[in-house]
């Protein structure tokens, strides 16, 4: 039972950092940009075939991981420069528009490159050593990965909050989100506050998309697509533009995923006798496993309330004109 | 301007694509009539995207899906008996009987009830889903609807009884022909046109461009919205019911993003709010795409024409964000109107005119450089 509930606490916690990653960058893009950035996981999409690349030349992992994270953070940096400048001050649903295009762009790339090269459109991800396999504690068994993930999370993000806090740039960071036009007239390079936003977000990104390739254990163009949909989510749950509330919107989607999936098992949980067979039965047909599949559309009606009842998310504020 | 004369553009524009459709019809040549009925089924995506987004600013990213409900629900209703006994085993009972596949004379009426009936459906989840999404503007109307194509696509994977889940939903008889997408996209056409120029549609309109003012003199924003986004739904079941019944097999991952970023991509190139401008999109995107695939098989460059694509939408938005007709419209109505044609000045005809006028001469018809 405690072994039951531990395991998933730590599925709950290895998923909600890799949302939080993603959240993360997607948050630090909108509050200085009011952009949604669609191509965000796409990024992720990036990182893994760079990864397929250099890990399979036989890179060490050390290396193999700078060379990730910088091929995804230029082709942020490109993204950003090339599509996302020429419209700044463009209304919303333009920009979330070119950002839908920019995807396009990068999947279609990738799918043609890989052609190219004479691959699968599905590849296996060669997963290094050190990260796959399983941890045995007692009788206590993790992916390996899950517990990296969440090391990788708490760690990154521990390290994205003293820059924000601690450094110049991070400052500007947050007071370009605060208040755009009032940052540069104090003097702040806002293309450089933005380039530093879409830098960082893209090496979050490419750290998130390897650990989220090892999961998958195959990668193809498209693997984007689910992740940054689910940050968004996380992004809407704490507040979209805020970074805490991002990385807090992570971990409590984590749970909510996790739910679902770790509900029915109540039912099998349970002392025998401790409640009578009929409430048992009730439980294990209520909450059928198939309930699993289900869980993307219970993610999305969270997003839709929360969308209604709190568009500023847990720790945003409110703003004008969200809502009628 | 008369009756007889503001009907006479639309009367020639119809009467043409007829005989165009019955040539086309007669001439057995499947792969230009299969470009057609697709280009009218991107039509009516198109147009209908535009009432329910373009005309009223709430951008909804979530048409596709009630696109996919429509190509399900008219795929079920339409399956004969015998198939739905053999791939639909486990549909209710209510529904189990039902086999729209009667024919009158030469005319499946069974298919036009299912396709209304489909469509019915689509436009009353749409009210459902409105009365609360409407609310929200901007990007949160998008993401809110996004979550709504999400959890169709969900749906749709998941209700095996009704749907075979992820496996393929085959067999559905291939009723959607030349006629029935041409009638279809001339109703869609003109509901849009109609309703642009009714005061339903100014209200549209009018709290799309501004809010604050057109609260202030009394117009609702909650119903115009509404309304526009029940009947963009109506006719994307309409245009799902045809996809359907012309593509014959079909599985969720159909009704995705591709489809919803395709139709958008053709609302924007034509004009959001302009209702000539989404035929015109449609039509420029359906040709380039058949071109670019062509340039595909022919360079074994998959992947090309979505980039060359996305790159059009990027360089449109960037630098005319408006598309080709911002929200006006081929005056359509007003061809056989001379005080059209008296005001068009065609760039080659202007220096002639000038001169004719000042020298006082009345103009020769037809006259040009070169005539």
């Amino acid at each position: 039972m405690t072994q039951y509930v531990l395991q998933q606490i730590v599925n709950a916690l290895s998923a909600g950092s890799l949302y939080a990653l993603m959240a993360v960058g997607l948050a630090m893009v909108f509050g200085i940009l009011r952009l949604i950035n669609f191509a965000h996981g796409d990024l992720m999409m990036i990182a893994a075939y760079v990864a397929v690349f250099t890990l399979g030349a036989g890179l060490p992992l050390a290396a193999a991981i700078v060379v990730i994270v910088v091929g995804t953070v230029v082709v942020g940096l490109l993204m950003e420069r090339i599509a996302y400048r020429p419209l700044r001050g463009a209304p919303d649903v333009a920009l979330l528009l070119t950002s839908f295009a920019v995807g396009q762009i990068l999947q279609n790339g990738v799918l043609l490159i890989t052609r190219l090269a004479g691959l699968p459109v599905q590849i296996a991800f060669p997963s290094p050593e050190l990260l796959s396999g399983v941890v045995t504690v007692g009788a206590f068994t993790v992916p390996k990965v899950n517990i990296v993930s969440f090391v990788a999370g708490v760690v990154l993000l521990g390290l994205l909050s003293f820059f924000v806090t601690r450094t110049t740039l991070g400052l500007s960071m947050r007071a370009s989100a605060e208040d755009l036009v009032a940052a540069r007239l104090m003097g702040i390079n806002v293309n450089r506050v933005v380039a530093a936003a879409f830098a960082i977000g893209s090496a979050l990104a490419a750290v998130a998309g390897l650990l989220f390739a090892i999961q998958a254990g195959q990668i193809n163009p498209y693997i984007g697509l689910t992740p940054v949909l689910k940050a968004f989510v996380a992004a809407v749950i704490g507040g979209f533009g805020s970074i805490a509330g991002a990385v807090l919107g992570g971990y409590v989607l984590g749970l909510l995923e996790v739910l679902p999936t770790a509900l029915p098992g109540i039912g099998d949980i349970l002392p025998p006798g401790s409640v009578p067979p009929e409430v048992r039965l009730a439980l294990q047909q209520w909450l059928p496993s198939s309930l699993a599949s289900w869980r993307d559309a219970f993610v999305f009606i969270v997003l839709i309330v929360m969308l209604l009842v709190r568009p500023y998310g847990i720790l945003g504020k409110p703003e004008r004109e969200e809502t009628l | 301007m008369t009756t007889a004369r503001r009907l006479a553009g639309p009367g020639v524009a119809i009467v043409a694509l007829a005989v165009a459709f019955a040539l086309l019809d007669a001439s057995r040549q499947a792969f230009w009539q299969g470009l057609v009925i697709n280009l009218a089924i991107f039509v009516i995506l198109t147009v209908s995207l535009n009432l329910s987004s373009g005309f009223t600013g709430v951008f909804s990213l979530g048409h596709i899906g009630f696109m996919a409900i429509g190509a399900y629900a008219a795929a079920i209703l339409t399956l004969p008996f015998r198939e739905k006994a053999l791939y639909l085993r486990d549909l209710p009972g209510w529904l189990a009987g039902v086999h729209l596949d009667q024919r009158a004379g030469p005319i499946p009426v069974g298919f036009l009830a299912a396709t209304l009936i489909a469509a019915t459906l689509a436009a009353a989840i749409a009210w459902l889903v409105g009365r609360v999404l409407m609310r929200l503007s901007g990007h949160f109307v998008a993401l809110a609807t996004l979550g709504f194509l999400v959890i169709v696509r969900v749906f749709l994977f998941n209700a095996d009884s009704l749907t075979r889940g992820s496996r393929t939903f085959s067999n559905v008889t291939p009723y959607t022909n030349l006629w029935w997408v041409g009638v279809w996209a001339l109703v869609v056409v003109y509901v849009a046109w109609r309703l642009k120029r009714s005061p339903y549609g100014r209200d549209m309109f009018a709290q799309r461009d501004d809010r604050l003012a057109a609260q202030a003199i009394g117009i609702r924003v909650l119903d115009p919205r509404l309304l526009a986004f029940v009947i963009g739904a109506f006719f994307a079941g309409v245009a799902g019911a045809l996809y359907g019944h012309f593509i014959t097999s079909f599985s969720p991952t159909v009704f995705y993003f591709d489809l919803t970023f395709r139709v958008i991509t053709m609302l924007v190139i034509g004009g959001m709010g302009s209702v000539s401008g989404s035929v015109i999109g449609a039509a420029l995107i359906i040709t380039l795409s058949e071109l670019l695939r062509r340039i595909e098989d022919a360079t074994l460059l998959y992947g090309l024409s979505a980039i060359v694509l996305a790159g059009i939408f990027i360089l449109i938005i960037t630098f005319r964000r408006d598309g080709l007709f911002g929200q006006r419209e081929v005056p359509i109505d007003r061809l056989f109107d001379p005080a059209l044609w008296s005001r068009v000045r065609l760039p080659w005809g202007r220096r002639r005119r000038r001169a004719a006028a000042s020298a006082g001469e009345p103009l020769p018809p037809g006259s040009g450089p070169d005539g």
